[in-house]
């Protein structure tokens, strides 16, 4: 006699079954209308509105899109272990860049782009998806292609040692949000730099194939590192109000910690010059390099076909 | 004073009610043994407002901690519920409570150690963290580090070298 397959029976060999009982579970993330929902958001006086505003665009671009090219990595790094790091790098950035653009959003209102009417698109959502290129202020170093696993690594040891020095004195800030999200993003900016400090190290000294692209990748990110230490004129102005940071001010700090991991692993700091602007623009300016243009298209390419989406 | 009362007695129910809901991703955590659940008030204008925090910054369960903690307060009749973000002082491990811990290991998740204090810029570690924790399966001391980072942006990932088994550890920050 034949087997009766029940639907009990199938329920129960499924690993599936369940998972679709309750659908909100899986709407992770996308539906808190309101990442800043009950923050006190005032703008703090003696700072214009578009000042503040486009300083957390600055911090918020940053993470965003370094962000995007760290996700790239998903299902493609050397193994797993190092697949789910950089993913989860990947997501404490993204959080970071969601609170900063929704600040951005909430100190000046007439950045945020428009949409057909009735679209339920936050206002972070409407920053990160529906600006253009040259509408983005994060610096270059965030956006060029990954390259290698080495690469990737001297990236985030850089980025991260900048942010995190940053983040420090950030946390004195009179505007409280942005206060706020940088205590919160020390201690996820201290795992990222321990994280690519360590890999450094073990790179330089693993195998010579894994040293000679350790120092490729370094002489290839090198031109772009002098460009985090310039302070734009927003910058200027909203530190002048106590607002922001003066990133020329975390400069000393950060060249003591690369100056450490270098000694620990036996690497020279590259002689190589900084990456020349456009008309003396940069990305603070939102001038980038080639490669950003596709960056931004791909990131954006599935919002923009439905200005409406609800996700 | 019979206001009072009932303002107090609101304030216990409402209290009662956001202090069941668990946390999505580690559902024998409740949110307020989390540390996540900050603060239940009642406002000015009679609603109940639950104030939450993120773990860390990009925590995709937000949505969710909130959606459960106003589905558990309607249901406790409260149909005038609010969820606020607080994002200051920003979480700490060290907010897990002792039943929150013990929960954790009966789950087979290492519980956190104390979260590093700090003063002044934090130092780099080239080293791997040292933390002296035990297997959630057979308590050896005899454990591996795989990954800093874990299933989720809250974990690390060990190993025991006694039962062989992986484990998750709630990072301490």
């Amino acid at each position: 006699m034949a087997e009766v397959h029940t639907h009990e029976a199938d329920d129960h060999e499924s690993a599936y079954a369940g998972l679709l009982v309750n659908d909100a579970h899986w709407a992770f993330g996308t539906d808190f209308e309101d990442p800043l929902a009950g923050v006190d958001t005032t703008v703090p006086e003696g700072i214009e509105p578009a000042t503040l505003a486009a300083y957390c665009l600055m911090l918020g671009d940053d993470a965003l899109v370094l962000s995007q090219r760290l996700s790239e990595w998903c299902s493609r790094a050397p193994d797993l272990e190092e697949d789910i790091a950089l993913a989860n790098i990947a997501l404490d950035l993204l959080g970071q860049a969601r609170l900063l653009l929704a600040r951005a959003a909430k100190a000046d209102p007439s950045i945020v782009p428009a949409l057909p009417d009735g679209s339920p698109v936050p206002d972070e959502d409407r920053l990160a998806f529906f600006r253009d290129d040259l509408q983005f202020r994060n610096v270059r170093l965030a956006e060029v292609p990954n390259g290698d696993f080495a690469q990737t690594i001297v990236r985030v040891l850089l980025f991260s040692s900048w942010r995190l020095a940053v983040f420090e004195r950030l946390v004195r800030s009179r505007d409280s949000v942005l206060a706020a999200v940088a205590a919160k993003g020390i201690k996820e900016m201290a795992y990222h730099r321990d994280f690519a400090a360590r890999w450094f190290l073990t790179l330089a000294r693993g195998t010579e194939e894994s040293r000679r692209r350790l120092v490729a990748g370094l002489d290839q990110l090198w031109p772009l590192w002098p460009e985090l230490f310039e302070t734009h004129a927003l910058e200027r102005e909203a530190a002048e109000a106590g607002v922001a940071v003066e990133p020329f001010e975390v400069s000393a700090e950060v060249q003591v910690v690369l100056a450490q991991v270098f000694a620990a692993s036996g690497i020279d700091r590259p002689e190589r010059g900084a990456l020349a602007g456009i008309q003396g623009k940069k990305g603070r300016d939102g001038r980038h390099t080639e490669a950003f243009s596709l960056l931004v298209a791909e990131l954006q390419v599935v919002a923009r076909a439905h200005p409406r989406g609800q996700w | 004073m019979i206001a009072v009362l009932h303002r107090e007695e609101v304030l216990q129910r409402a209290w009662s009610a956001a202090s069941s809901v668990v946390d999505p991703e580690l559902p024998m955590l409740t949110l307020l043994d989390l540390g996540v659940l900050r603060d239940v008030e009642v406002a000015e204008d009679g609603a109940v407002v639950a104030a939450i925090t993120p773990t860390y910054s990009g925590c995709p369960a937000m949505a969710t901690m909130r959606d459960d903690l106003l589905r558990s307060l309607q249901a406790a009749g409260f149909s005038d519920a609010r969820v606020r973000v607080a994002l200051e002082p920003a979480w700490t491990t060290d907010w897990i409570t002792p039943t929150g811990r013990s929960a954790l290991a009966a789950a087979g998740i290492s519980p956190p150690g104390a979260a590093p204090r700090r003063s002044g810029p934090v130092a780099l570690s080239l080293a791997p963290i040292r933390r002296a924790i035990r297997c959630p399966q057979c308590a050896s001391e005899d454990v591996a580090l795989t990954s800093e980072f874990g299933s989720t942006a809250c974990k690390a990932h060990y190993r025991c070298l006694a039962c062989l088994e992986p484990f998750d550890h709630v990072k301490e920050i």
